[in-house]
């Protein structure tokens, strides 16, 4: 059943109706997961997923337990403009959680899902990078939650969880007001903004089904899932641009490479020379790669995984 | 004066370099640092600091300026979004002033924020020329972040008519003022009325605002010439009574930043957009000074559309 979240009447003759798909399964009462996405308008990965999963739970409603609400779209106006951010808004959606209704609308929406997804037993915020970089498909959970958080993000098939440090600004995050108020809260991140990698959000895909068969809500034979690689911000290298120009790869996405490979070059095609070699500063994973060509002083251009525990 | 380049941002190969410049003033003790627009809108604040740059060198000229105060000012960090209408960084849309302390081997705004950081950083006092997230008039004031660091009577040496405290949410963290804070400075925001609109009376009142400043704290001779400043009251911006909007379409607003209202006075009339009847007179909450006052010919529902300081 489709469920509107949020209404709020814009400027001219529409209303901004944010909305979910309140699945109820027939197995009786259960846990509630909550499959959030597009609180970034330029990030669409999450499309593919809430759109394969929907489909694929009614035809399993007969064998679900609880509920599933999959919110395929919290900045419903940056989805639909191709924006990331809240048009018109300076601040980014994800930095107005919890949301208030004293301020702006964006802030009276930001409270309002945060009102509705609170109380669920797993919220799993899927996010694609942003334009610039692609990423295999990880979880990224705070250090500080990170004791109740990596027991339940191992069965989403994942390849990799990444324990990051805290900052206070990611205090203002939609994951961080869910978690802070104990409603446990994953995010995905994967892929490339502006795309949809099929392979990966089947991964996602499989990964939400067998928690879901984890917490009791499917009943169905567990599907398997590959063990995530765990690692913390210790073991991962940076490479940032210190020229300006086109960044060149010499390196697949998601390849092994070797400490001082190169990775890429930063090309000026105005006069035909290289200005930068760009060099793996550690032997790993190269997680993370430049996407999109045009770079400046300090873009990142690649994150590179080293020895982690598995 | 000696001008400095104090950090150059290469856009090569299509655009040419990018250059923060720094004004120095008098002597070498880091006394008083100002720093313009960080946003590619911020033309009013720009404009501020432009013409105090004017000020300071007429001034340093007559011998006004102490020997040893030294006095750094950086009108613009935003060139490169001025140049293409922007309001953020144009590339990966990031707000410089969101990226404090800065990183110089971080991403290319975080180089940017650290470069500026690491020269206005030790100064005895801070002040930034600000805009506010929502766009949108105030009455002139000064502004600070309640960090906990810091003596905000200071303030009262502008001479504007309030100092307004707004205590920090996390996203505040990461801006010029907060972070002039946790390193020792004494860090204020002036609130120059507009942004992207240049009004030269506000501007002219905001370099006085700087200067009576400069005198009291004793970097400027005080026979210096300088309008006369007026008592400050400090409000928490918690204080101050929001009127919001019930309805969408088409926004009339009938006061502006300073005028004084009465509870019930028709601040403004929403209209329906198509068939213009009125769908919502919007009414003052208290007696008092409207304060601020959002920029918008058309506005949501459930928008902040004014402030009013109850007087």
């Amino acid at each position: 059943m489709i469920q509107d979240v949020v209404s709020v009447r814009l400027p001219v003759g529409e209303d901004l109706i944010i909305q979910k798909n309140h699945i109820v399964g027939d197995c009786g009462e259960g846990p509630r997961i909550c499959i959030i996405t597009g609180t970034h308008g330029d990030e669409l990965e999450g499309q593919y997923v809430a759109w394969k999963l929907g489909r694929y739970l009614k035809k399993r409603i007969h064998k679900l337990r609880g509920v599933v609400d999959i919110y395929p779209s919290l900045n419903s106006l940056g989805v639909s403009t191709i924006e990331r951010g809240l048009p018109g808004f300076d601040l980014d959606m994800n930095r107005i959680f919890p949301g208030n209704t004293e301020s702006s609308a964006n802030e009276y929406i930001a409270k309002k899902i945060v009102e509705d997804i609170s109380g669920a037993d797993l919220a799993i915020d899927i996010h694609a990078s942003n334009i610039f970089l692609k990423e295999i498909p990880q979880i990224r959970i705070n250090e500080k939650t990170a004791d109740k958080l990596v027991p339940m993000a191992v069965h989403l098939n994942m390849d990799l969880i990444w324990v990051h440090s805290a900052a206070t600004v990611l205090e203002s995050t939609l994951a961080w007001s869910l978690n802070s108020t104990g409603t446990p809260c994953l995010v995905v991140e994967m892929g490339v903004g502006m795309r949809l990698t099929k392979s990966y959000g089947d991964k996602l895909v499989a990964g939400i089904l067998a928690t879901m068969t984890h917490m009791g809500m499917l009943h169905e034979p567990l599907q398997p899932v590959y063990p995530p690689i765990i690692s913390s911000d210790g073991f991962v290298g940076y490479v940032n641009a210190n020229q300006s120009g086109i960044f060149m790869p010499e390196k697949e996405h998601g390849s092994q490479v070797e400490e001082g490979e190169i990775l890429g070059y930063v090309a000026d095609p105005l006069t035909g020379i290289i200005r930068e070699e760009l060099r793996s500063p550690i032997t790993g994973l190269l997680f993370t790669l430049r996407e999109y060509p045009v770079v400046y002083s300090g873009s990142l251009i690649a994150r590179v995984l080293g020895g982690a525990e598995e | 004066m000696n001008k400095k380049v104090i950090y150059t941002f290469s856009a090569l190969p299509y655009r040419q370099k990018i250059p923060v410049y720094g004004y120095y003033f008098g002597g070498k003790e880091k006394t008083v640092a100002v720093v313009g627009s960080m946003r590619g809108d911020e033309y009013q604040q720009m404009c501020v600091c432009a013409m105090l740059v004017k000020r300071l060198k007429a001034l340093e000229e007559q011998c006004f300026i102490k020997a040893d105060s030294g006095i750094v000012v950086i009108p613009s960090a935003s060139q490169f979004s001025m140049n293409v209408g922007r309001r953020f960084f144009p590339v990966d849309n990031t707000d410089i002033n969101r990226m404090f302390p800065g990183y110089n081997l971080g991403e290319t705004t975080q180089r940017l924020a650290d470069s500026i950081f690491s020269t206005v950083k030790d100064y005895q006092y801070g002040i930034q020329l600000a805009s506010y997230y929502l766009c949108g008039d105030f009455v002139p004031h000064v502004r600070a972040i309640e960090s906990g660091f810091q003596d905000h009577s200071v303030a009262d040496d502008f001479g504007l008519s309030y100092m307004v405290v707004r205590q920090p949410q996390p996203i505040d963290t990461t801006t010029l003022n907060y972070n002039w804070q946790v390193f020792n400075t004494t860090a204020f925001s002036v609130y120059s009325g507009s942004t992207s609109l240049v009004d030269m009376n506000q501007a002219n009142a905001s370099v006085d605002a700087i200067i009576r400043f400069l005198i009291k704290r004793g970097v400027i001779s005080e026979e210096a010439a300088v309008s006369d400043g007026v008592p400050t009251v400090h409000v928490g911006e918690g204080e101050m009574k929001k009127v919001q909007t019930q309805n969408a379409g088409l926004l009339h607003k009938m006061i502006k930043p300073g005028d004084r209202v009465n509870k019930g006075q028709v601040l403004g009339i929403i209209i329906d957009p198509y068939e213009a009847e009125v769908l919502e007179e919007i009414l003052s909450p208290c007696d008092g000074v409207l304060f601020f006052s959002r920029t918008a010919e058309a506005i949501a529902q459930h928008e902040l559309v004014f402030t009013v300081r109850e007087e």
